[in-house]
């Protein structure tokens, strides 16, 4: 198959970028859209000419490193699927491919098609844990847990932090990945204890990150592929409105969650 | 031989109470003291994840390195199946002694006892501590833990998230590195690639030389103690289930520093991989060995039968593993099932367009439990399947070939997981300690999190009390002279004007040492192998064109840096192979089988660590040899007929 690739160059975050027109040929459709950028960068480097940037690592939709909009979508045609995992065979054979970094104020551009996504690291640190040092757990069969929660839990849970959902929403809104992060823990009772000062710990960090407010668009939980559903951001206001409510009433308004 | 005086420090006492005495015993830091040392973890996924966020939780002050752009991207992340752990939850006879019998005779009698019961006798508290982070295990209709059987094994131990089981535990351990990253303990630096380890003039490991790989800076970093768990190093091989980053630099630098390497030669190939489909390919694709529980293996009765799977009756199928090894059968240990599979496929029975495959199907466990169940069982594994290959696994069965996943072999280290450089520790994949010649599944994750949680937190201590250490600073002699070191490599690599990139080479690389070191090894294939590899690194020196600067974001130049690394271990692997002139576990040797084809070990001249270290001259690689005694486990043939 043949491509013709329009791809963002931009050597560093504060200089200019602009798009770069390559031609590539004879890629087997059971290629990777990643393998193909291989193959791309190879004859680059052959040529002399500066390699295209790009996050990955695992290649099999687990990592979270691959990040890049294809086609005005965030990791690609496919829904439920990274762009390490898409094949070229997604795409019709002489078409013309557009391939873009994340573009959100909360990930600056590092170069070409990497951006700088430790903002979510930062909302992890503010409280995405449970307070409980090496050593101090008790037996795991003590507190049994409703395998309706615990499935929600890990469905929640199984966000892969790629920032798909950030790239996907018009305001540059990290809702969806800080409300995943915040039901899994409150969807246990091993995260019960600190689930209001998380909740608010959180949303105030992704606030101070530049990320914008979330107005239901809905286009994260598209683009996400790891199919994490919007319904966890309508569990987020609840557990933050409880959290704030308490934080000024006292235990009083909680009782009601 | 070599002349490394090698003391495993193993305690004294009944096997059983090892791991309690030697804690009583051990020195210990006062907690107002750690705060005044500093312990350099190198690498985040679950075993230097979890030793950072522990030892900043004692107060230790930690910087931990990634080379990824977050810690929670470590390859930890993409482990599929599941985690062993000793606790008896199903009331089928599971106990430490058992799980430590069978990762010793899984590891084919080639690990040390002690560690190995010591792992077994972790196993639990892993558990308990991860549940209690929040992990979210999968759990049964009562809310509680619910397990799976793995291979090898006779027990449902292994605890799970659904397929992505090492994703949820690296969250966990990532959650709790997170809580010491804002506490002030720990700092990370992520993006940051260790180059080198500096040794100070006492002979101790006390920091390493690191690479900003968004910025290009090379810095030094000072500290009382090093870590490392940076993984394994089947990347070798080129392809590989490994993450396209993972790789061997901090481990064989650290060996080109002093630290000795243990059973290079013993690498794991994974029976259920997606087969490989083309030259372009760079990686490959794990298919949990959970799936076993519910796939059966087979290939068709005739040669060359061309007929798609559905149409291909009962009777013309060839459930090879069912057939050869009735006890376990598609259940058996991951050595024997690829090699099974290598000579179905080599006798020309293989399947898909290649030949190099076999089918695992679960037709008759969808038939027995419905799709529903096997969705909620290996959802996320069918649906990578169908978009790697365009086939639908609930239709049509998966087409499986055995590919490299896993090193046994890494650092030599002590019951205290110290390497022969004192300062200098390893943890995880990246040590050779706990699983011989072969790992079982589901044992990879235990024994990170036993490293990382509980191990390693106690022995730095034990180190670190007794240890004196001279004045270090980044100014010393010996930290510029490293700095420098790293900085002429990586001007080497840039100033070539070659004709081939390193991956192009990687490539070459990869496939002699699949070859001839891969699945099975002949003494013939080995040497050739090793003068390959040697005139190919050659050839890299001066061929390989990198390009750009190292004062940017240039990852050409990372991977020129890696391969340069694998060039020099493939030939360390392929030296032990050809040394140890046996079978056992993952190293099969042509000539020493039996009739039937299976592996045939000699405990009379191998049962040993093969240690490697360099000379003094620092050019060649010497061999001593730790003897293994077995004192609670009967040697025997290992058998899962």
């Amino acid at each position: 198959m043949n491509f013709k690739l329009k791809i963002w160059r931009q050597k560093l975050g504060n200089s200019q970028g602009f798009f770069s027109d390559y031609l590539i040929s004879n890629i087997d459709p059971d290629t990777s859209f990643l393998e193909m950028l291989d193959i791309l960068n190879e004859q680059l480097v052959i040529q002399g000419e500066d390699p295209v940037a790009f996050e990955h690592d695992c290649r099999e939709g687990i990592c979270g490193s691959c990040s890049m909009t294809i086609n005005g979508r965030p990791h690609g045609p496919n829904r439920l699927t990274t762009a390490c995992q898409l094949k070229m065979r997604s795409f019709a054979d002489g078409a013309e491919i557009v391939i873009e970094p994340w573009r959100a104020k909360a990930f600056p551009i590092v170069k070409d098609l990497v951006t700088d996504r430790s903002a979510f690291d930062r909302i992890q640190q503010a409280g995405g844990y449970v307070s409980v040092n090496t050593g101090a757990a008790c037996d795991a069969n003590t507190i049994p847990v409703e395998k309706e929660s615990a499935d929600l839990s890990f469905y929640a849970a199984s966000c892969i932090g790629c920032g798909a959902c950030v790239a996907a929403c018009p305001n540059g809104s990290a809702m969806l990945f800080t409300a995943a992060k915040v039901a899994q823990l409150s969807l246990l009772p091993q995260g019960a204890p600190e689930r209001s000062h998380r909740a608010i710990a959180m949303v105030e960090r992704m606030d101070q990150e530049n990320f914008g407010g979330c107005t239901n668009h809905g286009e994260c939980q598209a683009a996400c592929p790891k199919d994490i559903s919007i319904r966890f951001i309508s569990d987020l206001n609840r557990e933050f409105i409880t959290a704030q409510a308490k934080k000024i009433y006292g235990k009083r308004a909680s009782r009601r969650s | 031989m070599g002349t490394l005086n090698l003391d495993a420090k193993i305690p004294d006492g009944q096997l059983a109470t090892k791991w309690g005495s030697h804690k009583s015993k051990i020195k210990l830091v006062s907690p107002a003291n750690r705060k005044k040392y500093t312990v350099i973890v190198v690498g985040s996924g679950l075993a230097g994840a979890a030793a950072a966020a522990t030892l900043g939780e004692m107060g230790y002050n930690v910087l931990c390195f990634c080379y990824q752009d977050s810690p929670r991207r470590a390859h930890s992340v993409a482990a599929q199946g599941g985690i062993n752990s000793a606790k008896n939850y199903k009331n089928d006879g599971n106990t430490v002694e058992r799980l430590f019998y069978d990762t010793i005779k899984g590891g084919d009698y080639r690990a040390r006892e002690a560690n190995v019961y010591r792992l077994a006798e972790l196993s639990a508290n892993i558990i308990d501590q991860c549940v209690a982070q929040g992990v979210p295990f999968a759990r049964d209709y009562a809310g509680l833990l619910d397990t799976r059987s793995f291979g090898g094994v006779q027990v449902a131990r292994t605890f799970y998230s659904a397929g992505q089981t090492g994703q949820q535990l690296l969250l966990g351990a990532y959650s709790a590195l997170s809580r010491q990253i804002k506490a002030g303990t720990v700092k990370m630096f992520a993006a940051h690639e260790m180059l080198d380890l500096i040794v100070d003039g006492d002979g101790r490991a006390r920091g390493i030389v690191s690479r900003d790989l968004r910025g290009g800076e090379i810095k030094s970093f000072i500290g009382d103690v090093v870590i490392l768990c940076t993984g394994g190093y089947s990347n070798v091989y080129y392809l590989s289930t490994n993450a396209k980053g993972c790789n061997a630099t901090a481990i064989w630098r650290a060996f080109k520093k002093g630290a000795a390497f243990a059973n290079p030669c013993f690498t794991q190939i994974h029976p259920t991989c997606i087969p490989v489909s083309g030259d372009y390919q760079s990686k490959l694709t794990l298919m949990s060995e959970s799936l076993r529980n519910d796939g059966r293996v087979w290939v068709p009765k005739k040669a060359g039968d061309k007929r798609p799977p559905n149409e291909i009756p009962e009777d013309e199928r060839d459930y090879f593993l069912e057939r050869r090894y009735p006890s376990f059968g598609n259940l058996c240990p991951r050595d024997i099932a690829s090699r099974a599979a290598k000579e179905r496929c080599d006798a020309g029975f293989g399947v898909g367009s290649t030949g190099f495959g076999v089918y695992l199907d679960f037709h008759d466990s969808i038939k027995k439990v419905g799709k529903d169940k096997i969705a909620e069982r290996y959802g996320n594994l069918f649906d990578m399947y169908k978009e790697l290959t365009d086939e639908d696994p609930y239709d049509v069965p998966m087409r499986i070939y055995p590919a490299p996943h896993y090193t046994m072999g890494g650092l030599w280290v002590d019951y205290n997981l110290m390497t022969t450089i004192p300062g200098l520790f390893a943890g995880g994949e990246a040590n050779f300690s706990d699983h011989g010649a072969n790992r079982l599944g589901a044992s990879a994750l235990m024994q990170g999190l036993a490293d990382g949680y509980f191990i390693l937190p106690l022995t730095i201590g034990d180190y670190l009390a007794g240890a004196k250490l001279s004045k270090l600073s980044t100014e010393s002699s010996v930290v510029i002279d490293t700095e420098n070191q790293v900085k002429e490599r990586l001007n080497r690599l840039l100033s070539n004007k070659g004709k081939r990139t390193a991956s192009d080479f990687h490539r070459e690389l990869g496939r002699i040492v699949w070859d001839r070191c891969g699945m099975s090894r002949s003494a013939g294939g080995l040497r050739e192998a090793i003068k390959m590899i040697s005139d190919l690194g050659d050839r890299y020196w001066r061929d390989v064109l990198v390009g750009g600067t190292a004062f940017d974001l240039n990852q050409q130049l990372e991977i020129a840096g890696r391969v340069a690394d694998f060039f020099e271990l493939a030939v360390l692997m392929c030296v032990d192979a050809l040394e140890r002139e046996e079978s056992c576990g993952g190293h099969f040797r042509e000539e020493y089988q039996t009739a039937d084809g299976e592996a045939l070990r000699d405990d009379k001249n191998f049962s040993h660590v093969s240690v490697w270290s360099l000379n003094e001259a620092n050019e060649q690689c010497e061999l001593t040899k730790e003897p293994l005694k077995f004192e609670n486990v009967s040697v025997a043939t290992r058998s899962y007929k």
